[in-house]
């Protein structure tokens, strides 16, 4: 099971479940994972050796997906 | 097929976005961070030798003019001391005097979401310090990292120096529609959201996370040390064993 989640003043917010092959859930996943990233928002997947990568286009085999706001320099 | 196998043809080739977009800044590595702690070094040296001399020269000629003395010697004691204050003070673990859970509107509910969150990305090793101090620990290429709502600070491999960050979590951008409409509050993030979005950022891309970032001092770990809440100090004791490792 997949899950897209956005960072926001809730704590996060689960925009989206997908389970692998369940195309109506991947798509929808994916038309909301677009709409996150058309917002300005960083599409974020961590791995268990603790790093991150950036995607622009939705992992269907990641278990969770973070949408985050860009940082910047204080 | 992985997850990062499967994503690769989508990554962001040069790490951090922010990072590229900042076209005009030099690109952090470790040459960089070495050069700008020797300026740092020199800099302080330098305050501390232009308050001193005069101090020493008074004394020799008039002792009597001690209190004009006195108050050089204060300017090179307390100069150094509020730079280190200052990047210190950038950092703000959560909890702490100026953090996010502080604020009248803080609801509970988000704060405990966010830090349930953030406590599953640090992992259970980090976990219990993050709860304790407030800062986060991760490990990089570049040293050991402390992060906190507004900045992190950087542990550097022998645990000696300790470079502070100033970075943070960038407004919202708005839609147009929401643009037109000027009462629309701005959204305020929960602390733990705050550590987590520059959690990631750091693991994504830890050079692009020291581009982004803005360098606000660079020194001795202890006058750093001492100028960090109480609670949050056994953070920067975890931070260099680590480092000196």
């Amino acid at each position: 099971m997949g899950r897209l989640i956005r960072l926001d003043r809730t704590g996060h917010t689960t925009l989206a479940k997908w389970r692998t092959g369940d195309g109506s859930g991947e798509e929808r996943a994916a038309a909301a994972f677009r709409a996150e990233l058309e917002r300005g928002m960083v599409a974020s997947v961590s791995y268990d050796d603790g790093t991150a990568e950036v995607v622009r286009k939705l992992p269907l085999d990641a278990e969770l997906v973070v949408l985050r706001r860009p940082i910047a320099g204080g | 097929m992985s997850a990062r196998e499967a994503t690769a043809p989508g990554r962001v080739a040069n790490g951090l976005d922010e990072a590229a977009r900042l076209y005009w800044r030099e690109d952090a590595s470790e040459a960089t961070l070495r050069r700008d702690g020797r300026r740092w070094t020199a800099w302080t040296a330098w305050i501390v030798t232009v308050f001193c001399v005069p101090g020493v020269l008074l004394l020799a000629i008039e002792p009597l003019t001690f209190p004009v003395a006195a108050i050089c010697f204060a300017h090179a004691w307390a100069i150094p001391r509020i730079q280190a204050r200052r990047g210190a003070r950038q950092v703000v673990p959560i909890g702490s005097e100026r953090s996010a859970t502080r604020r009248a509107d803080a609801a509970g509910d988000p704060e405990r979401v966010a830090l349930g969150l953030l406590g599953d990305l640090v992992g259970h090793a980090q976990r219990d310090l993050l709860a304790a101090t407030g800062l986060a620990l991760e490990r990089g290429r570049l040293g050991v990292w402390l992060i906190g709502e507004q900045g992190a600070i950087l542990i550097r491999p022998g645990g000696r120096r300790v470079d502070c960050w100033c970075v943070r979590v960038a407004e919202q951008q708005q839609a147009p529609q929401q643009r037109r409409g000027s009462a629309t509050p701005r959204e305020e993030l929960p602390a733990g959201d705050r550590v987590a979005h520059l959690l990631l950022a750091l693991r994504e891309d830890e050079l692009g996370f020291a581009k982004v970032a803005n360098l606000g001092f660079s020194g001795a770990r202890w006058r750093v040390r001492q100028q960090l809440p109480a609670v949050s100090r056994p953070a920067v004791d975890a931070a260099r064993a680590a480092a000196g490792r």
